[in-house]
């Protein structure tokens, strides 16, 4: 995916906000910032522990704006329906944008509906795009420095596991839910008692493993992880080791890594914690001058290993 | 977690390793061989490397099934694959493995029926909802993967099922250690078995190794402890022999009911393991009794001329004979993206574990 976004999109829709590679863009118009941004969601299967399709379009886009220190405010809905697709899942589905969107505090204001043959989508596919003010300016990679704190607000991989869960029909002991909520409350809370939060990015694809090593290479600094402190649920742990997958590099969409000043950290943790979605939160490794550009774990057991992005799907094992 | 958190105890980790440092004190190189993939992925996970004295080397070796599958099975997979009536139900480290010509990767986007599963319950499972559609399920792995195999063939003929069959590719695990053993360019000292193999066949079958090559052996777990504990063990061993470290789950003679239901349905036979090339009895087949599941007789797939990369270094790095960065393609042209050998494609293959945890 990151190759392909470099050589196809980048390389088509040169621009200079496009290649910041915000999670939303930053446009200026007149005296306002205006973040905005677009996501499309396909999950199989639509309904899963903890959310669905509905509500997942609706916090994704939310947190996409949020981390770029803006305050959603508007939403569009595109839906994409095949033929045949049930009015109750249907009700069911829109019922929840609206409940996620009124818990959010962002309004539906535009939308677009497409039904194609049997065959031609799975369900319902859904595109929300957001707007957002901006109202703390200094979020970037490029205020990232040796010595900052990285944060995370919960547990690591319930969304992947839940969703799995369901669509491989396996049941754990634990039933884990997904994390999918709204994050602009625990992000405005956090940022609200911090000027010095460097950066921030809800770690979605690939998961924490990947989020991290995006922003390793985008500051040029390196980041060292202490895996005993990273927050993963139990029933995660037995399902991955079940699966033969990795937490580090499962989907997460109600969590968001956080990097900030030594000297603000506790500050800041504290603030997450206060907030019902960061009640796990943890601070899990610093920025280093050292090992510029990658990401280090520093394993349970003792030893040190590179910690890479994640490359093509994680399949499972055989063996 | 239980039997999980017991065996990555930090205390018991750091223990283990001092005991194993001063036990090689002066002494000269131990080599041993892991010769399983999972194993070989603990090792990078864990970065256990690390933690070993100097004089501990530790080499990878041919117990990746995906790395050892020869090309000409993916050619036969990708070829039963185009077939308009087949389904493939495969485990999911198989998709991507390059053949000749194409991959099961590639025939999916190209529209091919290509089903993942977790389990030959699955690949049942699809044959029962689509009885017009022909599922062959891709059976690969060693004496661990077997038996559950084995036992969908009983029970789809038992159902009667007619549209249910398994391409065979099934290898087992002490017959390749005698070829690499008799093969000397790999000094090895010791081995580092894997404990699930054993699960299923008990300890006994590698007795030869010790007995008549004169190689200490240990059936050990995967968690940091267990992997620690059996090179201890090994290291220890005044004479030869083969012992079981993994025995919260492994005993001598292994689960004589899974051997059973293995015995009835596949029968030894030669197999070709890729980069070591054919090695007598180290595979299995199915039987006569049983030829209607055997998707190779029901289809009989056509397949073009096997076509290998020569820069591609996968066979030495299967014995033990180089390891990946000595390899030209390894990080340039071969990457866990683009993967031209099947040690890269597999979660479990070396150059995998090389790549990913830059050991």
């Amino acid at each position: 995916m990151h190759q392909l976004i470099d050589s196809l999109f980048m390389k088509e829709f040169s621009n200079s906000i496009l290649s910041q590679r915000k999670d939303s863009a930053i446009l200026k118009l007149g005296d306002e910032k205006i973040a905005f941004t677009t996501d499309t969601y396909v999950v199989d299967p639509i309904f899963f522990p903890g959310g669905d399709i509905g509500s997942l379009a609706v916090n994704g886009t939310i947190n996409d704006i949020s981390v770029c220190g803006a305050k959603p405010i508007f939403i569009s809905l595109g839906l994409v329906i095949e033929e045949g697709l049930p009015k109750a899942v249907l009700d069911r589905v829109i019922k929840s944008v609206g409940a996620a969107s009124r818990a959010a505090g962002v309004k539906v204001v535009t939308g677009d509906t497409k039904v194609v043959e049997r065959g031609s989508a799975d369900k319902i596919f859904i595109n929300t795009s957001g707007i957002g003010k901006v109202s703390y300016e200094n979020l970037s990679v490029g205020k990232i420095k040796p010595g900052d704190v990285v944060l995370v607000s919960g547990p690591i991989g319930d969304h992947a596991i839940s969703v799995l869960s369901v669509r491989e029909g396996i049941a754990f002991r634990a039933k884990v839910k997904s994390d999918s909520a709204p994050l602009n409350g625990l992000i405005f809370q956090a940022l609200k008692v911090s000027k010095n939060i460097a950066f921030m990015r809800d770690p979605t694809r690939g998961g924490l493993a990947t989020t991290l090593n995006e922003i390793t290479k985008l500051s040029g600094f390196g980041i060292a992880l202490e895996e005993k402190e990273i927050p993963v649920r139990e029933g995660v742990r037995e399902a991955c080791e079940l699966l033969g997958l990795d937490p580090l590099y499962l989907a997460c969409e109600g969590r968001v890594v956080i990097i900030v000043s030594k000297n603000d950290a506790a500050k800041v943790l504290s603030a997450v914690r206060k907030s019902r979605e960061g009640r796990a939160a943890r601070i899990i490794g610093t920025v280093t001058k050292e090992h510029k550009g990658r990401v280090y774990l520093n394993t349970l057991a003792g030893s040190s290993r590179v910690l890479d992005m994640l490359s093509g799907e994680q399949l499972p094992r055989i063996c | 977690m239980r039997y999980v958190d017991e065996f990555r105890n930090r205390k018991l980790i750091d223990k283990i390793a001092r005991l194993i440092r001063e036990k090689m004190a002066g002494r000269a190189e131990y080599k041993i061989m892991e010769v399983c993939g999972t194993h070989t992925m603990a090792i990078a996970r864990w970065g256990l490397r690390q933690i070993l004295p100097d004089n501990v080397k530790l080499i990878s070796g041919p117990g990746c099934p995906v790395c050892v599958t020869p090309k000409k099975y993916i050619d036969k997979a990708v070829a039963l694959s185009r077939m308009p009536e087949v389904t493939i139900a495969t485990f999911g480290d198989m998709l991507r493995v390059p053949g000749s010509y194409s991959s099961l990767d590639k025939e999916r986007s190209a529209g091919a029926s290509v089903k993942l599963v977790y389990s030959t319950d699955d690949a049942l499972d699809i044959a029962r909802k689509y009885p017009r559609r022909q599922v062959v399920f891709l059976g690969i792995g060693f004496e661990t993967t077997a038996p559950t195999v084995a036992a969908s063939i009983l029970e789809a003929k038992k159902e009667g099922l007619k549209n249910y069959s398994v391409l065979c590719g099934h290898k087992t695990m002490p017959e390749a250690l005698k070829k690499l053993v008799v093969d000397n360019r790999t000094r090895i000292d010791g081995f580092l078995l894997p404990g699930h193999v054993s699960a299923i066949i008990g300890s006994l079958p590698y007795e030869f190794l010790a007995e008549e090559y004169s190689k200490s052996c240990v059936v050990g777990g995967f968690e940091p402890v267990d992997i620690l504990e059996s090179i201890f063990m090994l290291i220890s061993q005044k004479k030869p022999k083969v012992e079981i470290e993994y025995s919260r789950i492994t005993h001598p003679s292994g689960n004589s009911t899974a051997r059973r239901v293995m015995e009835r349905v596949f029968v030894k036979a030669d197999s070709v393991w890729r980069g070591i090339g054919k090695v007598r009895s180290s595979g299995l087949r199915i039987r006569k009794d049983f030829s209607d599941f055997d998707a190779d007789i029901r289809f009989s797939p056509n397949i073009r001329p096997v076509r290998e990369d020569a820069r591609c270094i996968c066979g030495d790095v299967l014995k033990g004979v180089k390891v990946p960065p000595q390899c030209a393609l390894f990080g340039r042209s071969c990457t866990p993206e683009h993967p031209v050998g099947a040690c890269m494609v597999s979660s479990e293959g070396t150059c995998a574990a090389y790549y990913k945890y830059g050991v």
